[in-house]
């Protein structure tokens, strides 16, 4: 287990570097570059002036030397300075880590609960309305652009209703403590991680519903009702742990994207997240810092990866037997 | 002998002027605004970072030596007096005495003199407007004295907040600027002091007790909400959440219904500094616009009535030619270009044009730029152009314009109240440059012109400037280097309880050092 282990860390280091360095160069084919950006804003730009903006941010050095520099820092740990923000990178990601976490975690967990849930009472009435209804309903939420869902929701629970707060992570000014800042944040959190769960909720739905009726079909399945175990038993301890294989393999690769945050619900939401980080970056070609963000998801990705590999072993024994 | 300004007493008398015209009730004290502010800035630091944002939030913080009224004149900053000698040459600030830094240290003369020489390198546009400047002195701690070397007609309009903040020398000589902890934690002289930035959600400025003007600011606090969804602003302010919308805020479809909400009030004031004009860059140099029958026939070919009406929900103003009607020595006695589409027919075959492919470069700036960009479009190809839009973002933009790759471009400039600050440039033959945006990037070369624009700008006195930038203006009409469009508005929305938010030229981002809350 444990060579298996660091087999993988040690291709994950290999991967990311390549990420890195690809990455590096896509990002500079996008036209224009920070000094252009800032000497635009400033509403006026001259030669000089630019020049010793690129200088400033290392632009004017040769593109092999620039990639060096970055991946030699990112090897120590550092992800370099955001000229454009005038703050380390870390720090700067760093900050906006825990609102994201808590967004999509909670989205993860709203997802995969409800997911299973439904998908497996569809595959138990399958073919009834139980199973037409589950289904439809995470159609609609499968097939309607995120956005959408975001602003209706908001209309309704926020302006029709005045239920729920239409945007940010808490009441701004409240000074809210204790508990009533949990309160708080979680009234702040419902929309967002419920618009995103729901997205997510459908795939899983699917997924366990298509899986659970396939893994019936198969003989042990027959072989344990002809034992006389009851409907339950099968159910869960042979049907439905069979059937999370697949299910694991795709939360697996959800999980891996979590920490990206989501760029559409968090943008509705003015939600402070790692998602709106990554594209303020790239609208203002801040590179440090988009690297920086690609470079702290990929390493999420690949140790997502490792974790289903891991939970996998652990769910279907004959992966371990067979490794 | 010298000729004495006595900035001193017109500033007076305009600030008593002004302040009876936006006082007319006795202020409250206390409260709290929650304003938006759309983008997050990337930094606070205004000598540093110059972007709309940063300036809205920050010219509470900061102040510059002058502020300006809505009819462009200069009134006192952090300079309460000033001179200017017979020879227009010699500028001498007083600076007002018992200013105080957020950090309680003094604010001197040294400060002035510390801030001019990081604005040259580091704020492009304090740069190219002190390059008429031979030297600056500070004889004393309250006295700066610039000496010209040459007279500089607009010279006295380059020194509000945004265009020369005055930075703590003590908190940044000495110090690497670019990674000087307090670029996020800015020191000012303003009525507000920075408290808290949580990235991402809002910045919170809190009043600043020991401010040089008595009894202001008169609100408690500032909170700048970011909102980065258009629609999800819209909905703050609709449910309560937000008090004010600057300029922008949100989409021109959404300003008439937010203005119907009970208590709200709408004004297109505070923009009078900036003056913003839109235009389109027509390249010059090749293709169909190189040929002036060919861009007189665009200015033929766009409706700009329906822009102002349909578009921009008719705020602003049809632009007449280079210079904004609101700024200095504007004249709308220029050759006239109204809608007509069967003139501008005529014009392209006059041209021999024939069909070739133009490429249109909208503004990447959301959803009332883009409808722009489909109108403009359409009228041109009501008249037989064929048009191809080109899309991409802020940054792609403006690389493809500062490296000539374009036909016809969208654009939107400030003018800074005077045409040697913000006309001149997008003209003259020396402002050509590859690389470079906002300059003269249609490539227009005109001798004349040239020739025009240097004079008007250290002629004196001014009745001179005004005959002269008078005939740059109609030379340019006539030969049309770019298409103008609208002279712009940005509504300001807000709750009708926030009283005296906009008094100078510069609207919110003078800080809102005059604006209380009705209770």
């Amino acid at each position: 287990m444990l060579s298996f282990i660091a087999q993988r860390i040690g291709k994950g280091v290999v991967v990311l570097v390549a990420i890195i360095v690809m990455n590096f160069f896509l990002i500079r084919l996008a036209p224009g570059d920070p000094a252009m950006v800032m000497a635009g804003e400033a509403g006026a730009s001259d030669k000089v002036f630019v020049a010793q903006l690129r200088e400033k941010f290392g632009l004017d050095r040769p593109l092999p030397e620039q990639l060096f520099v970055y991946v030699k820092g990112v090897l120590a740990l550092d992800l370099g300075f955001s000229f454009r923000q005038q703050a380390p990178v870390s720090r700067l990601i760093l900050e906006r880590l825990p609102a994201t976490l808590l967004l999509t975690l909670s989205a993860f967990v709203i997802s995969l609960a409800l997911g299973l849930l439904f998908g497996v009472l569809a595959a138990r009435f399958a073919g009834g309305w139980i199973d037409t209804a589950i289904t439809v309903f995470a159609l609609i939420f499968y097939a309607t652009p995120l956005f959408w869902i975001a602003l209706m929701a908001i209309l309704l629970f926020s302006v029709a209703l005045d239920w729920l707060p239409s945007f940010g992570y808490e009441t701004v000014g409240a000074n809210y403590t204790g508990f009533r800042h949990v309160l708080d944040v979680a009234a702040h959190l419902i929309m967002p991680a419920t618009t995103i769960g729901l997205f997510f909720m459908a795939t899983y739905a699917r997924m366990t519903r298509a899986s659970m009726l396939e893994v019936k079909r198969l003989d042990f399945v027959k072989t344990a009702r002809a034992k006389g175990l009851s409907d339950g038993v099968i159910q869960r301890r042979h049907v439905l742990r069979n059937a999370l294989l697949p299910v694991v393999t795709l939360a697996g690769l959800h999980a891996g994207t979590l920490i990206g945050g989501a760029v559409l619900t968090e943008t509705v939401f003015a939600w402070p997240g790692i998602g709106r980080l990554m594209y303020e970056a790239l609208l203002q070609r801040d590179y440090n810092l988009l690297l920086g963000v690609f470079v702290v998801c990929s390493a999420m990705v690949l140790i997502f990866n490792l974790l289903t590999d891991l939970v996998y072993r652990l769910v279907d024994p004959r992966i371990e037997h067979a490794s | 002998m010298k000729r004495v300004l006595v900035g001193l007493l017109l500033g007076c008398c305009l600030g008593v002027v002004l302040g009876a015209s936006v006082q007319a009730e006795e202020p409250k004290i206390g409260g709290v605004v929650n304003a938006v502010i759309q983008p997050e800035p990337p930094g606070l630091m205004l000598a540093m970072i110059q972007n709309g944002p940063t300036q809205m939030v920050s010219g509470n913080i900061f102040e510059g030596l002058l502020r300006y009224s809505p009819k462009l004149q200069a009134l006192p900053g952090l300079a309460e007096s000033w001179t200017v000698s017979d020879d227009a040459k010699i500028y001498t600030f007083k600076l007002k005495p018992g200013v105080t830094w957020h950090d309680g240290k003094p604010f001197t003369s040294a400060d002035v003199l510390f801030s001019i020489e990081m604005l040259k390198k580091t704020h492009a546009r304090a740069r190219n407007n002190l390059l008429q400047v031979e030297k600056v002195e500070a004889p004393d701690d309250l006295t700066v004295v610039f000496t010209l070397k040459q007279p500089f007609g607009p010279f006295l309009g380059i020194f509000e907040v945004g265009s020369m903040p005055i930075v703590p020398k003590h908190l940044y000589d000495g110090t690497d600027w670019n990674t000087n902890p307090y670029n996020n934690a800015p020191v000012g002289t303003g009525p507000f002091m920075f408290k808290e930035w949580q990235k991402g959600s809002f910045i919170h400025l809190v009043k600043n007790p020991k401010y040089h003007e008595k009894g202001k600011p008169y609100l408690d606090e500032i909170y700048w909400q970011i909102i980065p969804d258009a629609a999800a602003r819209s909905v703050a302010f609709e449910t309560g959440k937000v008090d004010v919308l600057p300029g922008g805020s949100v989409e021109n479809f959404d300003v008439p219904r937010l203005t119907k909400l009970p208590g709200t009030c709408v004004t297109g004031a505070g923009w009078e500094f900036f003056s913003p004009l839109s235009w389109l860059w027509l390249n010059n140099r090749s293709g169909p616009t190189a040929n002036k029958k060919v861009r007189q026939a665009i200015m033929y070919a766009i409706d700009r009535n329906f822009a102002k009406d349909v578009i921009w929900n008719g705020l602003g103003k049809v632009a007449t030619g280079p210079s904004v009607s609101s700024i200095k020595f504007y004249t709308s006695d220029v050759p006239k270009y109204d809608y007509d589409p069967a003139k501008a027919k005529a014009l392209l075959k006059e041209a021999g044009y024939s069909g070739e492919k133009i490429r249109l470069l909208p503004l990447a700036y959301g959803e009332t730029w883009q409808r722009w960009g489909e109108a403009v479009k359409q009228n041109l190809q009501d008249v037989g152009m064929n048009i191809e839009t080109i899309a991409t973002d802020v940054p792609g933009g403006n690389q493809k314009i500062g490296d000539w790759d374009y036909d016809i471009a969208f654009t939107y400039l400030y003018q800074y109240g005077d045409p040697a600050l913000g006309v001149g440039r997008n003209y003259v033959s020396s402002a050509i440059a590859k690389g470079q945006i906002f300059n003269n990037v249609e490539g227009y070369s005109n001798p004349e012109i040239d020739q025009l624009f240097a004079d008007g700008a250290v002629a004196t006195p001014d009745s001179r400037r005004k005959e002269i930038y008078e005939k740059a203006q109609k030379i340019l009409v006539e030969e049309v280097p770019v298409a103008w469009l609208l002279e712009l508005q940005f509504p300001t929305i807000t709750r009708c309880k926030v009283k005296d938010l906009i008094t100078t030229a510069i609207g919110v981002n003078d800080g809102f050092r005059d604006a209380w809350i009705d209770k």
